[in-house]
């Protein structure tokens, strides 16, 4: 039923591609099919039976029925249940503004912190940094962040971010250091102990145990976003030799 | 008072305090007239039935379920404990980690059942101390404090002085 999008992965689609999906038109002996269900994720939108297009990128496939559009972009769009890296700007009564790097500020209940109650409430200033993952997020409302999971554990959201450097890079370098068995990371993981906080908004943030290396590890990372991987290797191992 | 002569109307015997003269049959049929009254009254729409389709597409906003990506906060070389503490708990296993997996199952077991004897064979001594009377207890720490119970003449005499 899906061979013809199946047929696609990996190669370049464009906005306003379409795919339809009909019942197949031969029956089956055995009985009854249990016709199946596919997941379409990001750049990818249903209209009735048909699927569209609506980011170019190259079209991914993940077994059994997950397909989705590989693209480059720096615009965040807020996904119900992402954790992004915000800015604390505004604190008005029982609410925080957080800008995001989205088209709108989202709010922050001064609630949703581990422990916090309506006495004691968390310690937030404007400018803080804050590691917060999306409650509400769809394009007809504001969006809200909260810094707790579902049980009311913090689980390494919250507040964050003395001495670290926050900079941005590219969406598509925040997934390619977040999928597992990164590339980036493990030639990352070869230099100096550090920390890194890394938000689906594409704001990256960085720890390490001096200045100048946490400095290095910033411009490292922001440089591996037009580094083929050879490239980057070669850079990783200068740095690790003591050249920068 | 003859009926064919006067009749009354329709809605004058439906009121309430109409019924009880009425017999059953008018009754009936006040009623079908009531019913019709109503289902005429009532207007649909001339449509074919709605079936609910069932979807077979299902739309996911989000990279994190396609590309299984990681929690966020990553820390080397143990910079920061407790994020790696967080990222060996929330980041998915993956098959390398399953194998150590069942090692901790087996690890689960770290007491043995020798050292678990151990254990009680001292509690058995204590809990003995503990419902023993005061005077007993005495006695038991001495038994303890030296395997091997020295003969004490536990009688006391009166010692005399000497001179």
């Amino acid at each position: 039923m899906f061979s013809s999008l199946k047929d696609k992965v990996g190669q370049v689609l464009l906005p306003g591609d379409e795919f339809s999906f009909q019942a197949d038109d031969t029956i089956s002996l055995s009985g009854p099919v249990k016709p199946e269900k596919m997941v379409c994720g990001p750049g990818l939108r249903r209209s009735g039976d048909r699927l569209l297009v609506c980011k170019s990128g190259v079209l991914r496939h993940k077994p059994p029925n997950m397909f989705w559009m590989d693209s480059q972009q720096r615009r965040y769009v807020p996904v119900k249940g992402e954790t992004v890296i915000g800015i604390v700007t505004v604190k008005s009564g029982d609410v925080f503004k957080v800008d995001f790097g989205g088209s709108e500020q989202a709010s922050l209940s001064y609630l949703a912190f581990e422990g916090a109650t309506k006495r004691n409430r968390p310690n937030v200033q404007v400018g803080d940094l804050v590691f917060a993952q999306f409650l509400v997020a769809n394009k007809d409302m504001e969006p809200e962040l909260v810094c707790v999971d579902s049980v009311g554990r913090a689980n390494g959201m919250g507040v964050f971010g003395s001495g670290g450097l926050l900079f941005t890079v590219s969406l598509g370098l925040v997934r390619r250091l977040l999928a597992p068995h990164s590339d980036v990371l493990q030639d990352l993981q070869q230099l100096f102990p550090c920390e890194l906080v890394v938000g689906m908004n594409g704001r990256l943030w960085v720890k390490s145990s001096s200045l100048q290396r946490t400095l290095v590890i910033a411009n490292l990372l922001q440089s591996c976003d037009t580094m083929t991987a050879p490239q980057r290797q070669t850079l990783f191992r200068r740095v690790a030799q003591g050249a920068l | 008072m003859s009926s064919d002569s006067v009749k009354l109307s329709k809605n004058l015997l439906r009121m309430k305090f109409m019924q009880r003269g009425l017999d059953a049959e008018t009754k009936k049929q006040l009623e079908e007239d009531e019913k019709r009254i109503i289902s005429d009254e009532h207007w649909y729409l001339d449509l074919p039935e709605l079936k609910t389709k069932e979807n077979l597409i299902i739309e996911e906003r989000s990279f994190v379920p396609c590309e299984d990506l990681m929690f966020g906060r990553i820390s080397f070389k143990g910079f920061n404990p407790e994020v790696e503490k967080l990222m060996a708990l929330l980041n998915p296993k993956d098959q390398t980690d399953n194998e150590e997996e069942e090692d901790q199952s087996k690890m689960q077991t770290d007491v043995t059942d020798e050292e678990m004897a151990l254990r009680y064979e001292s509690l058995v001594g204590s809990m003995k101390k503990k419902f023993a009377k005061k005077r007993e207890r005495a006695v038991i720490e001495e038994e303890d404090e030296n395997q091997n119970v020295v003969e004490t003449d536990s009688k006391r005499t009166f010692l005399k002085p000497q001179d």
